[in-house]
């Protein structure tokens, strides 16, 4: 069982009763001890696979199994080894941080002593345990999300699955909550991560999987995907009109954006004396240059911009 | 989880209902006490006194179970509805569901939470109406088992009620247009023995009718109905709802997509 991965997910398919196909035969796995970004754009499928590994939505189709446990099969086991955070907040506002804990604990048949052991040791190193005592009600949006995660390591899971845990968190709550999760993961938990800020999963996370309509459309290291940006884009400011026709230095891609400004795409490494030959011979003059934003955000975007949409 | 673990879950979900329930005490335990005041008051005091006996007690004892008996029935109801269809508003709920917790303990803390208000309502109810006579517990146990019959069925409906509603008008729906007109014509104020034909007869359609006529004979001895046919109503209920809720709960319906 040991040697199991932490996610073993197998066609996993889920059409609601309106229709709607969320899931289209999804195949993943994630090793155990990984940290793994899942992304996609808003309704790509990401809360709905969530939904099922955390048995809030049921599969229509397919398999996923947690550590080798069959979650549909053997539900009550398979709970027992996940810590869910989700997207949406779900805390009685009228509790207590530190009741909101110590009862999760108690959903999984932990010991009212140890739930609070584990509350005081999780809502301090979130930096929650001065407000554990106040209303949940009470606590800024940042400390809710803080909450949430407090709340999920309760059970002490394997595979803790973060649904956007830093969604309109500021920046210092956002790395102090990286911290954590880096923390948790050296210590073995294998995390699963969604997020919009592609930054954060670029800078936390191993490997990855982006998700579109309901299928996976990539699934590889992070290293090996940022490895495909093979090409570098720069944005040319011209001094005067871009004419109609642009050179074609060899190996170089010109695009015309607008009557001032050009778009040069060329591999990554390769020295520009040659762009600014052809542009020098073609009599444009460039008055300023920058690099376009890539890495991931400009992947994100090929893989799942317009057209891409699956079958 | 073994069966130790069930056991903290299960207190885990008692102990945050019970919580609950003396956190907003001046919504769960004061309501139910002033409102019974106010009937023991009225129809005990002042009308009561006009009416003479029945079935050999003054009027004031013989609707004291019936209004103890109505308490632990509409408090029972309401407090599973509220809190569960709170949790359920309020999406904590998926606490629950996203643990290992099997369905029967979320349903048995649940129901073991509702029974406990009901239980502390009607024992509150019952303090109170001793300002006002003087009662005696002909049959203990029959007085107990029938009170706690009674709270466990209208837990489980409640329950029920909270699964299938989707916004609060849905909760209030049922005790208003279905508990109240019930428990009113279930025999609280009145015999059924006193009714003409059809009406006695259409009156044991009513299952709270039952409940009340048990805990009368318990209480006083002066039931309406033999204590073999209430038992078995109750019994049958509880098994029906019980069979009812926790098929909802391992389904997932109004609670998994």
């Amino acid at each position: 069982m040991t040697s199991a991965p932490a996610l073993d997910i197998r066609d996993l398919r889920k059409t609601y009763p309106n229709g709607v196909e969320a899931l289209k035969g999804i195949t993943l796995t994630v090793e155990a001890g990984d940290l793994f970004a899942l992304l996609g754009p808003n309704g790509a499928g990401k809360s709905t696979l969530i939904g099922i590994l955390s048995s809030l939505v049921n599969a229509s189709g397919g398999e996923a199994r947690v550590f080798g446990v069959p979650v549909h099969a053997r539900r009550s086991e398979a709970m027992a080894l996940i810590g869910l955070v989700p997207q949406e907040l779900n805390l009685n506002q009228f509790e207590r941080p530190l009741d909101i804990c110590i009862n999760q604990a108690g959903f999984y048949g932990i010991p009212r002593r140890v739930a609070g052991e584990r509350a005081e040791k999780y809502l301090r190193e979130l930096k929650l345990w001065d407000k554990a005592e106040h209303s949940a009600r009470m606590l800024s949006g940042g400390m809710k999300r803080r909450l949430m995660i407090a709340r999920a390591m309760m059970n002490e899971p394997r595979l803790l699955i973060l649904d956007e845990p830093t969604a309109g968190v500021d920046i210092e709550i956002r790395r102090s909550m990286w911290q954590f999760v880096q923390g948790i993961n050296r210590a073995g938990t294998t995390v699963i991560l969604t997020t919009h800020y592609l930054e954060e999963a670029e800078s936390l996370c191993r490997n990855i999987a982006i998700i579109d309509h309901g299928r996976i459309v990539e699934h590889t290291t992070m290293r090996a995907l940022l490895a495909k940006l093979d090409v570098e884009t720069f944005v040319l400011d011209l001094a005067a009109h871009c004419p109609d026709a642009l050179p074609a230095p060899e190996g170089i891609a010109l695009r015309r954006i607008d009557e001032h400004t050009v778009e040069a795409e060329l591999p990554r490494g390769r020295d520009l004396n040659g762009l600014f030959a052809a542009l020098s011979a073609a009599g444009i003059a460039v008055r300023s240059m920058r690099t376009k934003s890539n890495r991931l955000e400009e992947l994100f975007v090929r893989l799942t911009g317009p057209g891409k949409e699956a079958a | 989880m073994n069966a130790r673990e069930q056991w903290v879950a299960l207190g885990t979900i008692v102990r945050r209902e019970v919580m609950r329930i003396l956190r907003i005490w001046g919504q769960t335990l004061m309501p139910p006490a002033i409102t019974m005041t106010l009937y023991f008051l009225i129809f005990g005091t002042l009308i009561g006194s006009r009416i003479g006996t029945l079935h050999g007690y003054t009027y004031m004892q013989y609707i004291t179970p019936g209004l103890v008996m109505m308490s632990v029935i509409t408090n029972s109801y309401g407090n599973i509805t509220s809190s569960f269809f709170g949790a359920k508003f309020g999406r904590y709920v998926e606490e629950m569901l996203v643990s290992p917790m099997p369905p029967l303990v979320i349903l048995g803390g649940y129901v073991t939470g509702a029974v406990l208000r009901g239980l502390l309502v009607g024992a509150i109810v019952l303090a109170l109406s001793l300002f006002f006579t003087h009662l005696t517990v002909v049959n203990p146990w029959v007085t107990a088992s029938s009170v706690l019959l009674a709270s466990v069925v209208f837990s489980l409906a409640g329950f029920i009620n909270a699964v299938y509603a989707r916004k609060f008008d849905d909760i209030a729906l049922v005790p208003t247009f279905v508990l109240t007109p019930l428990t009113y014509l279930g025999g609280v104020f009145y015999s059924v023995d006193q009714l003409p034909e059809p009406w006695r007869g259409i009156s044991h359609a009513n299952p709270i009718l039952y409940m009340v006529s048990a805990f009368r004979d318990g209480m006083l001895g002066a039931g309406d109905i033999a204590l073999g046919p209430a038992y078995a109503v109750m019994l049958g209920l509880m098994l029906v709802l019980g069979w009812v809720a926790i098929t909802l709960l391992r389904r997932g319906v109004g609670l998994r997509s």
